[in-house]
C-alpha cells in the first residue's frame, strides 16, 4: 500500500543524504521525494510517497523521527489531503497533431508551453493518478522525454503540520 | 574570549569533564593537539585508531558518560568506523574527533580526503561537518548531549584543518535546545500502571534485563522490583552482570548460547517483561511463536525499538531507571511460588568434561577465575568460543560488570575495551578474555598499556583455531574446515615478554591454580595463556 509521508526538517546540507541513506539501509521502498523550502527558511519540509504495510510506515516514521535533524513525521491518512505532482512532457507532434493534442490538453487541464515544427512540450499539475491518465493519452504521440517533480501533500481544511517551538 | 576552534575544541572537552581522550595524530588534527597540550587531558596514543574508539567506549560503558576518541583525517577516520559501528550496535556514548582537509580541499580528493561524515553516516546518532569555526562550542554542546542522552550513541565531530586554526570568540553554551531532539525519560502514568497490573495478574511473569539497565543506571531498581514481586530474572548477553549471579531469581542468559534453564523460562512464561532489551535474532529466533503465547512489555528508551522486532502488548517509552521508580511506587509485595519451584526444578549442577593433557576446560578455568575475582571485576569478553564460555561460566556477582561487543560482535574489542574500563576505574580488577584469533586483531595495543602504565590482566584462550567459525564448519559444512587455522601465531608468553608484561601458561590444574591467584590477588599487568583444546565445544 502507497503511503505519503510529510517530514519536516532542519535546512542543513546532508539531511537528504541522512534520509535516502535511512531508506535504502531499512530496505523500505521510496516511491517519490520532493523537498522544498517552507515559510520557515530554518525548515525544509520533505514529502515521501514509500510503499508498505503498517509495520514498516509504523517502521519509517520511528526511525525518521529518531534523525537529530528531524522536527515532525506525519502520515497523512486516506482522505485527510491534497496532492500534486507537477509532470513536462515532450512529445512528437508537427502540425498534423497539434489540434488533437491541444484538445486531450484543454480536458486533462495541461498546458502547452513550448512547440517546435516536431515537438510539443506539455505541463501537467495534479495527482499522481491523473497523471498516470494523462501519460496513458499522450503515450501513443510518442513521449521523447518527460520528467516529473514527485508529488506534495497538505493537509484539507485548516490542519497544519507545526514544528513545535 | 578570543582563541583558535583547536583551544576551542580543547576547552569545550574541559567544560564537559574530561580527563582522559584516546587517540592517534596526523597532519590534519595537529592543530587540535597542539591546543589539547595547554589542558589537563591525558591522552593515550593507541597503537591504531579503530582501537582509540574501543578503548574509549570501555571507558564510556564503565563511566556511564560520553567518553573522547580522535583521529586525523582520511585513513585515520575510515579506521575509526569498526570502532563506531561497535559504539553504535551497543548503544554506547561517544565523541568521535576527526580532522578533515582544508575547507576548500573538501571534495578534490586531497591528500588523506575521506568524507567520514557521509561513510560512518550509517553508524552514528548524529555527525556534524564544521564550516563554520563559530559553531565550535554549540556543536560540542550538543554532541555531548545528544551523545549521552537518551539512547546513547556515538556523535562524530568533523573539523576541517582551517575551520581548526581560525580565532573565534568562545563561549559555552549553558543548555541545549534541538527541537527535533526531545528523548522521553518518563514513563507514561497510565501505561506504568497498565504494566503495573498485568504484572501483578501473571501467574509465571518472567523479567528480561538487556544493555538497557546499564544505560539507565537501573541495576537497583531492578533488583528491587525483582525481589520484592518475587519474579524471576533472565538476561540477554547485553544484561550480563545486572543481576547477581547468585541470586535464587537469576536463571541465566537466554538466546542461541544461553542456559537452557532460562530459554525454558521465556518458552514457559506467560508475561514476559522486557527491561532495555531489543529482542536480538540471537536472543529470541521466533518471535512471532513468541508473541502468540505470551504477554509482551516492553520498557525502551528508544521508541523505534519498541514493536520492531516482536509485537508488544504494553510498550513503556522510557528511561528504564525511571520508568522502574515509577513502578516501585505502585509496586506491592507479592509472590509466584509453583513458578519459581518450577524454574528452580530446572537448574542443573555445573559439570566440567574431562579434557585432554595438556590442555585445560576452559568454562572451568572461567567458573574459577570468577569466584577468585574480587567482586567489582570487571570482565572484557571479545567475540566467538571464548565470550560464549564466559558469558555462560563467569558467574558475577553484585558490583561486578561485564562488557563485550554484543550487537556488532567485534573481534579485538576486549583488549582495547579493558585498557579504556581500567583507566575509567583505577581502583577496579580488569580483566580481558580473548581467543587467539582475537588478541592477534589487537594485541599491538599491549604497547598502550605498558606506555600508558594500564594495569589490565588478559587471558587469551589459544586453541590455535577460530573456533567457533570452526565449530560451525564442523556442524554445517560437513566439518571441511577451511581458514580457521592460526599457524602461525607467535609463543603469545614470549610475545608478552616482548612487551615487559609478565605471563604465565596454564595447561593444567596445577598452573591454573597458580595463574588465577595471580590474576585475582595481583593488580598488575599480565598475560596468562589458557591452552585449550582445538575441538573443545561452545556450549
Amino acid at each position: 500500500m502507497k503511503h505519503t509521508i510529510s517530514v519536516l526538517v532542519e535546512n542543513h546540507s546532508g539531511v537528504l543524504s541522512r534520509i535516502s541513506g535511512l531508506f535504502s539501509r531499512r530496505g523500505f521502498n521510496i516511491e517519490s521525494l520532493a523537498v522544498g523550502p517552507t515559510q520557515d527558511p530554518g525548515i525544509s519540509r520533505v514529502t515521501i510517497i514509500a510503499d508498505g504495510n503498517d509495520y514498516t510506515v509504523e517502521q519509517i516514521e520511528k526511525q525518521l523521527n529518531k534523525l537529530v535533524e528531524v522536527i515532525k513525521v506525519k502520515t497523512f491518512a486516506a482522505g485527510e489531503f491534497l496532492a500534486r505532482e507537477l509532470l513536462l512532457v515532450k512529445i512528437s507532434a508537427g502540425a498534423d497533431k497539434r489540434q488533437e493534442v491541444m484538445t486531450i490538453c484543454e480536458i486533462a487541464n495541461a498546458k502547452v508551453i513550448d512547440l517546435t515544427v516536431n515537438t510539443m512540450t506539455l505541463e501537467v499539475c495534479d495527482k499522481f493518478e491523473h497523471l498516470k491518465r494523462f501519460e496513458d493519452l499522450i503515450a501513443p504521440y510518442g513521449i521523447i522525454e518527460m520528467v516529473r517533480t514527485g508529488t506534495i501533500a497538505i493537509q484539507k481544511g485548516a490542519d497544519v503540520i507545526a514544528a513545535k517551538k | 574570549m578570543k582563541i583558535t576552534a583547536a583551544q576551542a575544541m580543547a576547552k569545550c572537552l574541559t567544560e564537559e569533564g574530561i580527563k582522559v581522550v584516546f587517540g592517534y595524530p596526523g597532519a590534519a588534527i595537529c592543530p587540535f593537539y597542539d591546543a589539547l597540550m595547554d589542558t589537563d587531558i591525558r591522552h593515550v596514543l593507541v597503537r591504531h585508531e579503530a582501537n582509540a574508539g574501543h578503548e574509549a567506549s570501555g571507558y564510556a560503558r564503565i563511566t556511564g558518560r560520553p567518553a573522547v576518541c580522535i583521529a586525523t583525517s582520511g585513513p585515520g577516520a575510515v579506521n575509526l568506523i569498526t570502532a563506531i559501528a561497535t559504539a553504535y550496535a551497543d548503544s554506547v556514548p561517544l565523541i568521535c574527533i576527526t580532522g578533515q582537509v582544508n575547507r576548500d580541499q573538501i571534495g578534490s580528493d586531497a591528500f588523506q580526503e575521506a568524507d567520514i561524515t557521509g561513510a560512518a553516516e550509517p553508524f552514528v546518532k548524529h555527525s556534524y561537518l564544521v564550516s563554520d569555526p563559530a559553531q565550535i562550542p554549540r556543536i560540542f554542546k550538543e554532541a555531548f548531549y545528544i551523545a549521552g542522552t537518551g539512547r546513547p550513541g556515538p556523535v562524530l565531530i568533523d573539523v576541517p584543518m582551517d575551520v581548526q586554526r581560525e580565532v573565534i570568540e568562545y563561549k559555552y553554551p549553558k543548555s541545549v535546545d534541538i527541537r527535533g531532539y526531545k528523548p522521553t525519560v518518563k514513563g507514561n502514568p497510565y501505561q506504568v500502571k497498565r504494566v503495573y497490573a498485568a504484572l501483578k495478574e501473571s501467574e509465571k511473569p518472567l523479567i528480561c534485563l538487556g544493555g538497557g539497565v546499564f544505560t539507565g543506571g537501573a541495576v537497583p531498581e531492578v533488583l528491587e522490583l525483582a525481589r520484592r514481586m518475587q519474579i524471576p530474572v533472565i538476561t540477554t548477553m547485553m544484561g550480563i552482570s545486572a543481576f547477581p549471579s547468585d541470586d535464587e531469581l537469576f536463571f541465566g542468559m537466554l538466546g542461541m548460547h544461553g542456559c537452557k534453564t532460562a530459554n525454558r523460562a521465556v518458552n514457559d512464561c506467560d508475561t514476559l517483561f522486557l527491561v532495555g532489551a531489543r529482542v536480538g535474532d540471537r536472543a529470541v529466533r521466533t518471535p512471532l511463536a513468541l508473541e502468540k503465547t505470551t504477554k509482551i512489555i516492553h520498557i525502551d528508551i528508544d521508541p523505534a525499538e519498541i514493536g520492531k522486532n516482536i509485537n508488544v502488548d504494553f510498550p513503556l517509552v522510557g528511561d528504564a531507571k525511571q520508568v522502574l521508580t515509577q513502578l516501585l511506587e505502585i509496586a506491592e509485595p507479592c509472590r509466584h511460588d509453583s513458578w519459581f519451584a518450577d524454574l528452580t526444578a530446572l537448574r542443573t549442577e555445573k559439570q566440567f568434561a574431562e579434557v585432554p593433557e595438556g590442555t585445560v576446560n576452559p568454562k572451568r578455568f572461567i567458573d574459577e577465575l570468577s569466584q577468585a575475582m574480587p567482586d567489582d571485576s570487571v570482565i572484557c569478553a571479545d567475540v566467538g568460543q571464548n565470550q560464549i564460555w564466559t558469558c555462560t561460566d563467569y558467574r558475577f556477582r553484585s558490583g561486578g560488570r561485564f562488557v563485550t561487543s554484543g550487537g556488532m560482535g567485534t573481534m579485538g574489542y576486549s583488549l582495547p575495551a579493558a585498557i579504556g574500563a581500567k583507566l575509567a576505574a583505577p581502583e577496579r580488577s580488569v580483566c580481558a578474555i580473548c581467543g587467539d584469533g582475537a588478541l592477534q586483531m589487537s594485541m599491538m595495543e599491549l604497547a598502550t598499556a605498558v606506555q600508558h602504565d594500564v594495569n589490565v590482566k588478559l587471558v587469551v584462550m589459544t586453541n590455535t583455531r577460530l573456533g567457533m567459525v570452526r565449530e560451525l564448519q564442523t556442524k554445517g559444512y560437513d566439518d571441511r574446515q577451511t581458514a580457521v587455522f592460526l599457524d602461525g601465531s607467535p609463543d603469545f608468553v614470549k610475545l608478552a615478554d616482548a612487551y615487559g608484561i609478565p605471563a604465565l601458561r596454564v595447561t593444567d590444574e596445577k598452573t591454573m591454580k597458580e595463574a588465577i591467584s595471580k590474576l585475582a590477588n595481583s593488580d598488575e599487568r599480565m598475560l596468562v595463556e589458557v591452552v585449550v583444546d582445538k575441538d573443545f565445544a561452545t556450549l
